[in-house]
């Protein structure tokens, strides 16, 4: 199964003549990733990485039949392709652009939230279905085919988890990185809900960071939900001391209740496998698959 | 990129305010944002027409005089208010908000105040020095009414991606106490992006805060200029402690705390050069121009480290390998020769470094690149580098860049797995 992307998504690259966009597709392509085209506006009609560009997503849509985005466009034009793509009927909108201003991203939520898409980041590596598609930033081969699903804020820590879950002999279905920004589409625990839902997914591994709610959020939903699946979870920045922001926007700790502990402890609560050390996320998850 | 005072953490702290509370407030500070003197603060909400206690700024005690003379003569104040410019809350407490009711008070406190390590409970435990002081009109005057304070602040409510406007009667003091003695005086109003503040919600917030006849239209105005002003210029966060109903009804911004998006400068050049960087870290301020994304902190061990989250993990593993975090160090995606350099450079400017943990997971950037990138720095540096550094390079490459590393003939220590960075950090710590 997998979710968010596999090899029937019909992906297009907001961006795609870009430096980035160039680069990153590239990447997808020699993955495999089923990519049809992309968009740049004024350059329609033209042919990139032997695939059509589009002057619009609409067009995307509708002559590349494009049901999947990924979006590699500057942060001052960043809410304006999201925003687009929703109109266009895109179903998964995967934004990687660092920076965009939270007014836009105020207005893409308000924009997004009665249309029938998913959004996914910004700031984000984007998500990766092993031997299906590369639809980010990740670096393709850390990632095996297996039954594990990863969710993190975190891009390098992302590519840690599977590093060490491959290297336990086990793969993943799914890794969903969701991004670090203060406004972000899909919460952890959406996320979750998602791999918890995936019949391929027997364990998730939920990468956290400290400052606000969104995994006490999501360990709350997956004890309500019965603990279907077993789930490892890690919270980085115990060290991070209050009132100082972590490279990401959202990673401060703002009071007791987002510090690394305390979430940690809402976690355990919640039938969590809390590791202490992000250098046993591999091990834990081993040991709670019985391998 | 970061910025630092938790001006409204404090909020946090309380336990048995209802749960939507915290949620929202929990939820604030966790924004890039580029903070403000008040008297900048509030040049940009008088420019959306709120009208603000007015004042003029000093650098000097003469100054401040001169400034005083032309305030009076302005708006006929008789008194002044002498206010300490400064990143922080609480200037008052610390003795940096003082009333002067002469000229020669007026020089006097301004020679005081101009030059001091000013503490509050927001600064370092040495205080703050104090650049510049703002000389503002007496706006507690008498008159028919008595003046009234309230406090209001506009921010993000990140749980539903809105903005809301934060109110209460109990204004000018510790906004912390109102929440733990009175939770039920503090209002939230939030806003649609769709339509903006409509007007029933400002009426709502004035009539919540008791106003009636002249003073509820003004402060109607008042709530509407207010959030045009934080929406046009981009802000993460207002915080007006006190606003002011003076004896003849007008509503005024004493205070003003103005945190700009550091991501939206782009659309406010004349903003951007408001950043005062005496305010901020050295190190800091000059790891940001090299495009670092670097925060300093007080431990023995320094990292370089990409990615945020890594970073924050590799610190935690710092901690329990027995040592405590020097920095949090973000070098980004291309971690190249220069990069890493400059990086050095940076993390040993801090003098309580005893060593260094290099952890880069190469996905894209390719690790033997990094290792290359090291041993060039190592190299390009030499006695510069007194320190003993642990690298640890996985990903793309990893094999090549560990031979790499052991072979280049220099005291790094190589590592390939997290855990036995982390050992290694812990054997060179004991020694």
């Amino acid at each position: 199964m997998s979710v968010l992307v596999n090899k029937d998504s019909k992906i297009i690259v907001q961006g795609f003549t870009g430096s980035e966009g160039t680069f990153h597709a590239t990447q997808m392509i020699e993955y495999g990733t089923n990519v049809v085209g992309g968009v740049t506006p004024g350059k329609g009609g033209q042919k990139h990485l032997d695939r059509p560009v589009f002057n619009t997503v609409a067009e995307a849509v509708e002559k590349a039949k494009a049901d999947t985005s990924i979006i590699f466009v500057p942060p001052a034009f960043a809410a304006d392709a999201i925003m687009e793509a929703a109109e266009a009927g895109i179903k998964v909108i995967i934004c990687i652009t660092e920076g965009i201003p939270v007014a836009d991203m105020v207005k893409v939520k308000s924009y997004i939230s009665d249309r029938d898409c998913r959004l996914i980041g910004p700031n984000c590596p984007g998500v990766i279905t092993p031997g299906e598609a590369k639809v980010g930033i990740m670096p393709g081969f850390v990632f095996k085919k297996g039954k594990v699903g990863i969710i993190s804020k975190s891009g390098t820590l992302t590519y840690e988890a599977a590093d060490q879950v491959v290297k336990q002999g086990l793969g993943i279905t799914t890794a969903i990185g969701i991004g670090g920004d203060p406004i972000i589409g899909t919460t952890t625990k959406e996320a979750v809900e998602l791999l918890m839902n995936d019949d391929e997914t027997e364990c998730i591994v939920m990468i956290g960071e400290i400052g606000g709610q969104l995994e006490a959020d999501a360990a709350r939903w997956i004890k309500a939900d019965g603990n279907r699946k077993p789930v490892v979870g890690f919270i980085a920045g115990q060290t991070a001391p209050k009132g100082r922001t972590m490279g990401h926007a959202g990673a401060i700790v703002g009071g007791s209740d987002d510090t690394a502990q305390a979430k940690m402890k809402i976690l355990a609560e919640n039938g969590i496998h809390v590791v202490d050390s992000p250098a046993e996320i591999g091990l834990k998850v081993a040991e709670v698959l019985g391998k | 990129m970061y910025v630092f005072i938790v001006n409204l953490q404090f909020f946090i702290k309380v336990k048995f305010i209802p749960k939507w509370f915290v949620i929202f407030v929990v939820l604030i500070y966790k924004l890039h944002k580029m903070n403000l003197h008040e008297y900048q603060g509030k040049e940009i909400l008088n420019s959306f027409g709120v009208r603000i206690q007015r004042g003029i700024v000093a650098h000097n005690h003469k100054e401040a005089v001169d400034v005083a003379k032309q305030l009076a003569t302005e708006t006929g104040t008789g008194w002044w208010v002498i206010k300490a410019q400064i990143h922080a809350g609480g200037r008052g407490k610390g003795g940096g908000v003082k009333l002067a009711k002469s000229l020669a008070e007026v020089e006097s406190i301004s020679q005081d105040i101009i030059g001091m390590m000013l503490k509050t409970p927001q600064t370092p435990a040495e205080g703050k020095k104090v650049n510049q002081v703002l000389i503002a009109e007496d706006v507690y005057y008498p008159g028919d009414s008595e003046p009234e304070e309230y406090y209001m602040s506009v921010l993000l409510n990140r749980e539903s991606g809105r903005n809301m406007i934060m109110y209460s009667t109990e204004g000018g003091m510790d906004i912390e106490t109102v929440a733990e003695e009175t939770p039920h005086l503090i209002f939230t109003e939030e806003i649609d992006p769709a339509v903006g503040l409509l007007p029933f919600q400002a009426r709502k917030i004035a009539f919540n805060l008791g106003l009636s006849g002249a003073a509820l239209k003004e402060m109607v105005k008042f709530v509407s200029s207010l959030y045009t002003a934080y929406v046009k210029s981009d802000s993460s966060l207002f915080e007006i402690n006190p606003v002011l109903k003076t004896s003849d009804d007008k509503i005024l911004a004493v205070d003003a705390k103005v945190s700009l998006d550091d991501n939206a400068l782009y659309r406010h050049k004349d903003y951007a050069e408001m950043r005062d960087l005496r305010e901020e870290n050295a190190i800091e301020v000059e790891a940001r121009a090299a495009g670092l994304n670097y925060v300093d902190l007080d431990g023995n061990v320094g990292c370089m480290v990409n990615g945020a989250g890594l970073a924050m993990g590799t610190m935690d593993l710092i901690k329990q390998a027995g040592g405590e975090p020097a920095n949090f160090l973000d070098v980004g995606g291309t971690a190249d020769a220069k990069r890493v350099e400059t990086a050095f450079r940076i993390i040993l400017k801090d003098p309580n470094v005893k060593a260094i943990l290099v952890n880069i997971f190469g996905g894209i950037v390719r690790c033997d690149r990094v290792a290359q990138g090291v041993v060039d720095a190592y190299t390009n540096m030499g006695d510069a580098i007194n320190v003993p550094i642990i690298v640890r390079l996985q990903g793309t490459n990893a094999k090549e860049a560990k031979e790499l590393i052991d072979n280049s003939g220099m005291e790094i220590i190589s590592a390939t797995e997290f855990k036995e960075a982390a050992d290694k950090v812990q054997e060179v710590l004991a020694k």
